[in-house]
């Protein structure tokens, strides 16, 4: 099976304080990867590592194979790294239109490769805001159009952070079978989630942070199965 | 009747030369969050190296067009020279763009000399025009075209194109733009550039106006940062209305009530961004 991204002894510190200790993991390509984790374990500093806001202070990141470790976000990017972050940070001030024009990256050797049309068709609904400011979306609008963002750049791994954070549940569902359609056309994906049930749904393989260190990494199975594990690291749910 | 009608063009004109300036200062203020302070210094370079062209080529807009190119050349340089060792640090980026504008200052009075150079208006256009009996300065109505003209070119730029929407992604977030592949870098060279070009050029036009003269640059830039705090930072109609804005409070507030220039000038601004620290179209607080 191929890598698609693997983390390798990675420590990230902000400033004095040391976030991530030697996190190692491996993602292998079509497969979704759960990031599971207490809140500051760690997990969007490990994305904000691999996109390139917070280069590590040592260890190795490879994207198929290829370090990309001291890289700059925009080459990130466009060597096929697609981030939805936290908090959906779409660009307010651009059009529907524009926030997925910008994000379009051409990429060859993609057999789908992600078009206007295709994420209208992924999201129906935004058919019709096309020519409406992106501020103006509600919380679950903003939050497809940061999926839809990140799909035009034609990732061949996409990290998500926290995509249900703060939805209706409705909307949760309809974020989580988007998850589900994309995992089913192949895409790779590194999945942050508080809603561990959503997470543990889709995942091929699990890891847990806890204090910026690895605690766990297996298959989802074994996580769904052993209820001391997600009660020790992840909280009773 | 005369007289307002001047003033009024005065002002106008005034307005059409401050948004050349401010507009390239809200946008490169706007995507790298420097405050370019040898903005001002641009202006009054452009002004020089335009004059020195109309030595040799008498065409004012030929000399605004090399005026232009030559301030672009000199803003990429100094933007990837002095300021981008320094990125992340905006204070010293915004040292280094003062330092830089006392050593334009100090180069232009070596080059061309502590006497204001009048620049002359083009034979075409000395003539009043006659409308009603009243005399409508012709220069001045075209200094207000070429700022209209160059808002709208502005405009379409960066509203109805993927590189303006580009821009304005990196204003609104400049990380996460970088983080979907917009070459934020390269966009960077390009503002500034493009910034510089406009204000060189608004040196020379302004030229038969205000002359170009040691201290041009210091007149100008504080009018230019007033401008962008009232419109916004980054905001392409905040630099349009507060050009034309400040424009108009500068001339009528130097004319009418002279000893108070200064107060006029700046009480709007306070009551601005007391009350809208954004500007009035802007996004972010200055």
């Amino acid at each position: 099976m191929t890598e698609a991204l693997s983390l390798s002894g990675i420590d990230a510190l902000y400033g004095e304080s040391h976030v991530l200790h030697q996190v190692s993991f491996n993602l292998n390509a079509g497969r979704v990867l759960a990031l599971l984790g207490r809140n500051g374990a760690g997990k969007t500093t490990c994305m904000s590592t691999i996109i390139g806001f917070l280069p590590p202070r040592a260890g190795e990141i490879r994207l198929f194979g290829e370090a990309i470790g001291k890289l700059s976000p925009e080459t990130i990017s466009r060597k096929g790294v697609g981030f939805v972050p936290q908090g959906r940070r779409i660009f307010p001030s651009l059009t529907v239109q524009e926030n997925l024009a910008v994000s379009r990256q051409k990429r060859k050797g993609v057999a789908m490769p992600w078009t206007l049309e295709r994420v209208i068709e992924l999201f129906p609904r935004m058919k019709n805001r096309l020519q409406q400011l992106a501020g103006s979306l509600s919380g679950g609008e903003q939050q497809m159009l940061a999926i839809g963002r990140a799909l035009m750049g034609n990732p061949r791994v996409l990290l998500m952070d926290e995509p249900s954070e703060g939805l209706a549940p409705l909307i949760v569902a309809e974020v989580g079978r988007t998850l589900l359609r994309l995992k089913q056309e192949g895409q790779s994906i590194v999945l942050v989630e508080q809603n561990i049930k959503l997470a543990l749904g889709l995942a091929d393989e699990v890891v847990i942070l806890n204090t910026g260190r690895v605690a766990f990494s297996g298959s989802a199975g074994q996580v769904r199965s052993d209820q001391a594990l997600i009660t020790q690291h992840l909280g009773v749910f | 009747m005369q007289y307002w009608i001047i003033q009024t063009l005065n002002s106008l004109a005034l307005g059409g030369l401050l948004f050349l300036l401010a507009a390239g200062f809200s946008l490169i203020f706007g995507l790298m969050r420097i405050a370019n302070l040898t903005h001002g210094s641009l202006y009054m370079l452009g002004a020089y190296v335009g004059i020195s062209v109309l030595k040799y080529v008498p065409n004012l807009w030929l000399a605004a067009i090399i005026g232009g190119l030559v301030m672009a050349l000199f803003g990429g340089l100094v933007e990837r020279l002095i300021l981008r060792p320094l990125a992340g640090n905006a204070l010293g980026q915004v040292l280094v763009t003062l330092g830089i504008s006392f050593i334009v200052a100090d180069l232009c009075l070596i080059v061309w000399g502590g006497d204001p150079i009048p620049v002359p208006t083009p034979p075409a256009l000395q003539q009043p025009i006659l409308v009603g009996g009243v005399a409508f300065p012709t220069y001045r109505l075209v200094v207000l075209a070429i700022a209209v003209a160059t808002a709208l070119a502005l405009y379409l730029l960066m509203d109805r194109t993927r590189i303006g929407a580009m821009i304005r992604a990196g204003v609104d977030d400049m990380q996460m733009a970088r983080a979907v592949g917009i070459p934020v870098s390269r966009l960077f060279t390009a503002v500034f550039c493009l910034g510089a070009a406009l204000a060189g050029a608004g040196g020379i036009i302004g030229g038969p106006i205000m002359s170009a003269y040691p201290g041009l640059d210091a007149d100008m830039l504080p009018l230019a940062l007033i401008v962008v705090m009232l419109g916004g930072v980054g905001s392409l109609l905040g630099a349009f209305v507060g050009s034309f804005l400040i424009g108009a409070i500068y001339t009528f507030g130097t004319a009418l009530l002279p000893d108070l220039a200064y107060v006029i000038l700046f009480l709007p601004m306070i009551v601005v961004i007391a009350f809208r620290p954004t500007g009035l179209f802007g996004r972010q607080s200055v």
